[in-house]
């Protein structure tokens, strides 16, 4: 197959792990994971720290790079050293625990920058484009402030929207809620849940268990840099390996 | 005994004066647009990935550091003319100028753009940006907002120092001083005139840079909050 200019057909994985691997140094957090995510799926990413979890989503968006094996992101080969990684980063919407709203910048302006200075989108256009998405995340109220006047969760919800607004073909969320308190956590599982109802393609990592279990398509267990379990959301109330079952009986 | 001061000598050239504080507010001015862009492509250099450039940022940066102005101001001078270049004393001050406060513009800005989130530079990244446009939206403006009361400082000394460019007979403010006093023989009087021209023109720039500082950052000028 020539992986590198064939377009993708319908029924590709809109993201696919074949076999990775990587290590930081003596240590090796990916140890030949497999996946897939097929378009308008939801994976959930699941296992304790260290486990390789993050760094496995990180590898979809060229965060890191790996030392063996396949990684194809709608139609690319993402492992391939010529990739082109902006482009790839077009078709790919990432967020992260620690928002990082760009602090200089109106919420309007956050989510504007990136479609008018990459992709060019005339400024109104955009602006109307980051109404939308605002919208979307129940934020139209907040163009006009600076990150710093939300709450946690109300800036989480605005990266969301920052990234919606490029029109990503797949989601990522490294452990978005990981630094909010509940209440918060809640308003922003809701958006992420409204996405998935919406057919959006996401690959999570989260430490939320009944989130998990209510939205994932497939879900995930990560152990040792290894795929240990994986299976619908049901593997959560009946695991099969005893790591996952010490995980989700303290997880919960 | 007592003191006799007597100013109406040292006053009635306030025109020579005044072309005196013009002409260092000139100098200063073609030094701080110049050494800012420096100070910019010199963190950048000194930041960013190639060894050689970063090598190159370093030593300009301590050398100029580490040694006097005056020195500075007469390599410049004597460096030019050794070459057969013939400029006038105001350009070889603006060039001396421009060079010193470059090098310490570098090493503010660096500080700033160092100060920018590893995160802030990952979500650029993930929308797309190219490293100029993170650059450039990401890292210099509200690097240079950090640290933009460094700089102020940094540019005011600036001003000052290019009293310093009297040596070489730029017509500033000192030399301006330095002529009336010989011509009057009222020293002590010429220089209390001229530090005083030396506070005004002080508070004269960092007005301006307090209202250019309000200009260039919207948030501060509206929630007034430290980045």
């Amino acid at each position: 197959m020539n992986a590198h200019s064939a377009p993708p057909a319908a029924a590709a994985p809109v993201v696919a792990l074949r076999n990775v691997h990587k290590s930081f140094g003596p240590l090796k957090v990916l140890d030949g994971v497999s996946f897939t995510v097929p378009r308008g799926e939801v994976m959930v990413l699941i296992g304790r720290s260290g486990s390789g979890k993050s760094t496995a989503l990180r590898c979809i968006d060229r965060f890191e790079t790996i030392d063996n094996g396949e990684i194809e992101v709608c139609g690319r080969r993402v492992d391939d050293a010529r990739l082109d990684v902006r482009a790839l980063r077009q078709d790919v919407g990432i967020v992260f625990q620690s928002y990082n709203l760009f602090p200089h910048l109106t919420i309007e302006e956050n989510i504007t920058l990136a479609p008018h200075s990459v992709k060019k989108v005339p400024k109104a256009e955009a602006r109307a484009l980051a109404a939308k998405v605002l919208a979307q995340v129940g934020l139209e109220e907040k163009l006009h402030a600076y990150p710093e006047q939300l709450s946690g969760g109300q800036q989480q919800r605005a990266a969301i929207a920052r990234s919606l607004a490029m029109q990503p073909k797949v989601m990522l969320f490294d452990e978005v809620t990981s630094a909010l308190d509940p209440e918060l956590t809640g308003e922003v599982l809701k958006v992420i849940e409204a996405l998935a109802t919406e057919g959006m393609t996401m690959v999570l990592v989260t430490h939320e268990m009944s989130f998990a279990r209510g939205i994932a398509d497939q879900v995930v267990f990560m152990h040792k840099g290894k795929v240990h379990e994986a299976g619908s959301a049901d593997i959560l109330s009946s695991p099969s390996t005893p790591e996952l079952a010490q995980f989700v009986g303290t997880g919960l | 005994m007592g003191l006799e001061l007597d100013f109406s000598v040292v006053l009635e050239r306030w025109r020579a004066l005044l072309d005196g504080a013009a002409l260092t507010l000139q100098l200063a001015f073609i030094a701080v647009i110049c050494g800012a862009a420096i100070g910019v492509f010199g963190a950048i250099g000194r930041r960013g990935g190639n060894a050689l450039v970063e090598r190159l940022c370093g030593a300009y940066v301590e050398a100029i550091r580490n040694t006097p102005l005056l020195v500075q101001i007469f390599l410049v001078y004597f460096g030019l003319s050794s070459l057969g270049l013939k400029f006038s004393a105001f350009t070889v001050a603006a060039v001396a100028l421009t060079i010193n406060v470059g090098a310490y513009t570098t090493e503010i800005m660096r500080a700033g753009f160092d100060s920018i989130h590893k995160g802030q530079i990952e979500a650029a990244e993930g929308l797309g940006l190219s490293r100029a446009q993170i650059y450039w939206h990401v890292i210099i403006w509200p690097g240079i907002e950090r640290v933009y009361p460094a700089l102020t400082s940094q540019f005011v000394l600036l001003m000052l120092a290019s009293s310093v460019t009297s040596q070489i007979s730029a017509e500033e403010l000192t030399a301006v001083a330095n002529y009336i006093q010989s011509e009057t023989y009222r020293s002590f009087e010429t220089y209390i005139v001229v530090a005083f021209i030396y506070i005004a023109l002080s508070f004269v720039m960092r007005f301006g840079f307090w209202l250019l500082g309000l200009a260039l950052f919207p948030r501060r000028r509206r929630l007034g909050t430290p980045l």
